[in-house]
């Protein structure tokens, strides 16, 4: 499972050497993200977010935990139930902020981690199913934070979980009646939110399952590195405690700066005033936008406005939505150049900073209102999207020639490999 | 163990035989009450599914909140109100001649969902367009059924939030909405009175 060096746990109190014997968890401790890791030692910042999401994991666990002990998810009380949260619970504005904060936040540190994967090529052999549950705990998270949104049973709340269940009705003959199925009503209701309230508690826990089968199968290859080339000896790698434990602990302290900011100085920044006002059936808030993390899919749902071949706008914008994430199932088969850093690869480097732009424009366009002109940037937006995964990556695969790589991560690192490299 | 007293007394000698591919004797009977209680216990779990899937469909008591009765009798020619049924709205419009026959004008063919006037609305009534105020294509309310609301290019109905366009027979002219505003079941009680659902 690890590296032939990997440093062993040897217990040294009688306690310890006792637990080890009848229930070894602190040796899987020490293997996972202790002396017993060895990691190789060129690790940037980039390669602190993997640790940063799973605290945003625990973080809203906790506050949400917390936060369930004072909601109270019936239509007619829940909104109320927020708004007693905010005013009379003791540290509730806080924990209510800390959790909508946290969402985002976490958003911000899994969407960095994902584009360092794309970047570096992290989803290439031996790494895929890594990658495959990385992405599965990313739809998980979107299932999770979307439910979540309903709860405060806001405008957008309402809204929000009619027109996201609304995509199922989308779908040809089972839609209408799946969609009814899915809210146990005609409209989200007193069912709808109490289903809610119970999958938003259950799928976290879910999601840290997945977290734990993604760091398992990361500690069969091990991580990857900046250069992409694998570890040869010793001398490419430290072990993860205390190197990587201080390095992911000051990259916490920056992240704790940049959450709190938000947290404490523009709690509502992120939010929409319309969920202030309580969920009305009746009438539609005039501008109805998801979270902010939403927004480039959002874009890519509303750029088909005309049928498509023989397929319904409606439905063709649905499946294209759905599409823009599951395509990242098939990277790994997709991007087929052996290379896997984008520092030696000079042109996909290009496309890829192109991929990033093109995103930032289907947010852009996601979160503005319907209107033509932003319509159609999402259609070219949305169609370079596509094209980006399906057509150029393969291609830049095979015509690209790469810059060469070092001969191992201690030469890349030291300039030269003392052990290994015939000189450099 | 009983199964192995059984297949020795069918006369095989060694029970490392009875247990591996060699046993030629075809089916035997430990196959029976393998396949047996595999498919005993996976129609079980099967049965199981049932009421943990249809749990989750619309309960007894939202099903029995289907029907509403609206008086009508307040409604002006060109205006429209807003009732609700099974807690979603629903549009009562009383058309002006000028809109049903800008209805009437349209040609069929050019509709992404043909339907004439006459048939979305009940024999001498037709200026009375009663429609659900749910916009086909995922779900928002449009607007044009409150006053001062705009009703879009086509006179109708607007849809906020993704734009989709309906005419003066609330059918869809524009946008991503893939059908007509849906016409629910309803029959005129009484001059005044309509009962939907
Ligand atoms: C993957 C982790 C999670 C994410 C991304 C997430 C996301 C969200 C979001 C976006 C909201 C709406 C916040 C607002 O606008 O008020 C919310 C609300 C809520 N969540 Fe979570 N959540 C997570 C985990 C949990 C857990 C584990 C629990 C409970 C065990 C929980 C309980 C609640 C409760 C009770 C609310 C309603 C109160 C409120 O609106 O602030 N959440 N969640
Ligand atoms: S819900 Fe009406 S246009 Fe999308």
């Amino acid at each position: 499972m690890s590296f032939p060096w990997a440093k062993h746990y040897k217990p040294s109190h009688p306690l310890m050497q006792w637990l080890d014997e009848k229930l070894p968890l602190p040796r899987f401790v020490y293997n996972a993200v202790g002396a017993g890791y060895p990691v190789p030692r060129n690790l940037n910042y980039m390669w602190n977010f993997g640790v940063l999401a799973g605290v945003c994991l625990m973080l809203q666990i906790v506050t949400g935990v917390v936060l369930a002990m004072h909601y109270a998810a019936n239509s007619g009380v829940a909104f109320d139930s927020v708004e007693h949260i905010m005013r009379d619970v003791n540290w509730g504005w806080m924990l209510r902020y800390a959790h909508a904060n946290g969402a985002s936040a976490f958003f911000v540190v899994v969407y960095i981690h994902i584009f360092r994967g794309f970047f570096y090529s992290s989803y290439k052999p031996p790494r895929e199913m890594i990658w495959l549950l990385g992405v599965t705990i990313f739809l998980l998270m979107m299932a999770t934070a979307f439910m979540g949104y309903v709860l405060p049973w806001g405008q957008m709340s309402f809204w929000g979980a009619k027109v996201i269940t609304g995509l199922f009705s989308a779908i040809p003959v089972v839609g209408t009646p799946l969609q009814q199925w899915l809210l146990g009503g005609f409209a989200p209701d007193n069912a709808a939110l109490n289903r809610f309230f119970s999958l938003h508690f259950l799928l976290p826990f879910v999601i840290l399952g997945v977290v734990i089968l993604h760091i398992w199968a990361l500690h069969i290859p091990g991580s990857s590195n900046p250069t992409g080339v694998e570890v040869k000896t010793e001398s490419d790698t430290v072990p993860f405690h205390p190197y990587y434990t201080a390095k992911d602990g000051f990259g916490l302290g920056v992240f704790a700066i940049l959450y709190c900011t938000m947290l404490f100085f523009l709690p509502n920044a992120l939010g929409h005033p319309d969920n202030y006002i309580q969920a009305n059936p009746l009438s539609t808030p005039a501008h109805i936008v998801p979270e902010w993390y939403f927004w480039p899919f959002y874009a890519i749902l509303r750029a088909f406005t005309a049928d498509f071949l023989f397929i319904p706008a409606k439905l063709m914008g649905v499946l294209a939505m759905f599409s823009a994430i599951l395509v990242w199932f098939f990277l790994p088969w997709l991007d087929t150049s052996p290379v896997r850093s984008g520092h030696y690869r000079p042109l996909f480097r290009k496309f890829f900073y192109l991929l990033v732009i093109d995103v930032l424009v289907l947010g852009f366009c996601g979160g503005s209102p319907a209107e033509t002109k932003y319509v159609l940037i999402s259609q070219i937006a949305a169609t370079y999207y596509f094209l980006h995964f399906l057509v150029i990556l393969p291609i830049v695969a095979s015509i690209e020639k790469p810059a060469p790589l070092p001969f191992s991560i201690t030469q890349a690192v030291l300039g030269k490999d003392d052990q290994t490299a015939p000189a450099a | 163990m009983a199964d192995e007293a059984i297949v020795n007394a069918s006369g095989t000698d060694s029970p490392a035989v009875h247990d591996g591919a060699g046993a030629d004797e075809g089916v035997r009977r430990r196959d029976f009450i393998n396949i047996a209680a595999v498919s005993f216990a996976g129609v079980g779990g099967l049965a199981v599914l049932v009421p943990l899937v249809s749990q989750m469909a619309p309960s007894a008591d939202v099903l029995a909140e289907s029907s509403t009765e609206i008086d009508i009798s307040q409604i002006a020619p060109g205006q429209a109100i807003k009732a609700v049924f099974r807690k979603q709205p629903v549009f009562v419009r009383n058309l002006t001649p000028v809109e049903i026959s800008e209805a009437d004008k349209v040609p069929l063919s050019s509709l992404r969902d043909p339907q004439t006037l006459e048939e979305r609305t009940k024999p001498g009534k037709t200026n009375w367009l009663i429609t659900m105020g749910v916009c086909t294509h995922l779900g928002c309310v449009p607007l044009g059924a409150g006053e001062g609301e705009v009703k879009g290019e086509f006179g109708g109905y607007f849809c906020p939030c993704h734009g989709s366009v309906y005419d003066t027979a609330a059918r869809i002219r524009k946008g991503p909405a893939p059908k007509n505003l849906e016409v629910p079941v309803y029959e005129f009680t009484s001059d005044t009175v309509v009962k939907i659902g």
